[in-house]
């Protein structure tokens, strides 16, 4: 089932020398799967995510052919129509929880305030509910706990029961475990593959780690200069065929084949098209 | 060229002094390059700081070419011998400066001449040609930016670089660039590097030998033969080698 259909999504800004597009023609569905979004800063993945989210501010402008949520369109609704949306059917769960969470303000009552905006019943309750949910061994403490008192991969954790609280049907998650060591990166992909499993949710990762997301997502969209080059299975991402996917994957070092110089990417100007 | 020997570093007084980093040695040969891997706050970073001076709070030996450096102090002599390369492009150069005055500044420091000639070599030597000289930072992209700081670190003609996580704020073409960049440099001026990174394919790539640390202490020395066949003595080693290799769906950490 289709949750999410996207047809030609274009994102452009006004500069001196003209308009710039960001997003330039990009399609997709999204179902109760996790898509991962690839490419380079500046491809526009994250561009992508915020027009969807109606985070795009003026003058940058959002236009489509399609932007549907379950049938519904939802291109540049009125911001308080956007606002009742955001949050209770789409989240999006950002990079860093340093600058993320509000520094003044203990988690429990963040959590509680995100779910009070959009949820019915005892928030408190709730709140526990999903810290427990997120792998957190004392919800209690956390609960009473100020954003600088935990370590960034519980910040993180927290970020996503926050976003979870109103139990939305699509999550987007920017780069959610970048700023995460390995260990703790594990946990949280965990406890995401986990809600979407068990909620039926949709989840858009966004990355510019390509081995993660091979392993991680069901699909991939592969990004550059604000298109999609290569949609395929994740499982094929090492067959792909796209000669900037391949770029991309022959410039990683790699433990298990040692080279003498890394490949570098050969920039073509023909990527930028059709 | 380092030799680095029981290194303690503490942060605060008791009772809330922080153990950063403990009983650590290591030594780099001449030319060889060295690389220090371990998740957020196993003190990997803090032992570079300690090595050019920028914490204090430390005690044990740290010799580089056999000269001794205490406290916080370093001679003239001692920075001209090792510069260090910092994680973010973005934070570490002056938005307000040109590269040009970057440059042509870090030069004066270091009482060298013919400064004019020099930065038009610096930016040859790090792929950027002289179009770059008159630039701001924000007209340059993330590797670019990098490839400033690498070429102010070796304004000073340094014999040891410090590198931390010099390619995690990059993309991964462009962090392949600044690899190739590295390892040029080092064959060619017989550089010896001592690199910090969570990413254990990069340090595999870049390092003959590193040191896994866990909670400011060394758990284990390999070389990247090992690294790279993943044969890790101890169990936090063989954890940290699984974990970063893959993400398994299957994981259950619950």
């Amino acid at each position: 089932m289709t949750l999410l259909s996207v047809r030609d999504l274009r994102v452009s800004f006004p500069t001196r020398s003209g308009i710039f597009e960001a997003v330039r023609g990009v399609s997709f569905d999204l179902g109760r799967e996790r898509l991962g979004v690839v490419g380079e800063s500046g491809s526009g993945k994250s561009m992508t995510g915020r027009a969807i989210l109606g985070l795009v501010r003026p003058p940058g402008r959002v236009t489509a052919q399609r932007l549907e949520l379950e049938g519904q369109s939802i291109l540049n609704l009125p911001e308080p129509q956007m606002r009742r949306l955001r949050g209770a059917r789409i989240s999006m769960v950002m990079q860093d929880p340093k600058f993320s969470l509000n520094p003044v303000m203990t988690v429990g009552r963040q959590i509680m305030e995100s779910y009070r905006l959009h949820g019915k019943g005892d928030p408190r309750a709730k709140a526990l509910e999903m810290l427990a949910a997120v792998q957190i061994r004392d919800p209690q403490r956390v609960f009473d706990a100020y954003p600088h008192e935990v370590s960034g991969g519980m910040g993180q954790r927290i970020m996503i029961a926050m976003m979870l609280a109103p139990d939305p049907d699509i999550l987007i998650a920017d780069e959610p475990t970048s700023a995460l060591d390995v260990s703790v990166r594990n946990e949280v992909l965990h406890i995401l593959d986990r809600l979407v499993r068990e909620r039926g949710m949709g989840l858009i990762f966004i990355s510019h780690d390509l081995n993660l997301v091979a392993q991680f997502c069901d699909r991939v969209l592969i990004m550059y200069a604000g298109r999609v080059v290569e949609e395929l299975p994740a499982a094929d991402l090492t067959r792909a065929r796209h000669p900037y996917t391949q770029g991309l994957l022959n410039s990683l070092p790699r433990l298990d084949r040692p080279v003498d110089r890394l490949a570098v990417l050969q920039r073509q100007s023909s990527w930028r098209e059709d | 060229m380092l030799r680095v020997e029981n290194l303690n570093v503490w942060f605060g007084f008791p009772p809330d002094r922080v153990d950063a980093v403990q009983s650590v040695s290591f030594q780099v040969p001449q030319g060889q390059s060295y690389g220090l891997v371990g998740e957020s706050g196993s003190g990997k970073s803090t032992i570079l700081r300690a090595i050019t001076g920028l914490i204090d709070t430390w005690s044990g030996d740290i010799r580089v070419a056999d000269q001794a450096v205490a406290g916080r102090k370093r001679s003239r002599a001692f920075h001209k011998a090792v510069q260090m390369v910092f994680q973010d492009p973005y934070a570490s150069l002056h938005p307000r400066h040109s590269v040009d005055r970057v440059l042509s500044e870090t030069l004066h420091l270091q009482g060298m001449h013919d400064i004019d000639r020099r930065i038009a070599q610096l930016l040859d030597a790090v792929g950027l040609g002289s179009g770059f000289r008159f630039r701001y930072p924000h007209q340059l992209s993330g590797g670019q930016r990098q490839r400033v700081a690498i070429a102010r670190a070796l304004a000073a003609e340094p014999r040891l670089l410090l590198l931390d996580e010099p390619t995690s704020a990059l993309d991964v073409s462009v962090q392949a660039e600044i690899l190739n960049l590295l390892a040029d440099l080092r064959r060619e001026r017989g550089l010896t590097y001592v690199m910090v990174s969570h990413d254990l394919s990069v340090v595999a790539h870049m390092c003959d030998r590193l040191a896994v640390m866990r909670q400011g202490r060394i758990v284990e020395e390999m070389d990247a033969a090992s690294l790279r066949a993943g044969r890790a003595q101890s169990e936090y080693a063989r954890e940290l080698l699984t974990a970063s290799a893959s993400y398994d769906r299957g994981w259950s950490g619950a």
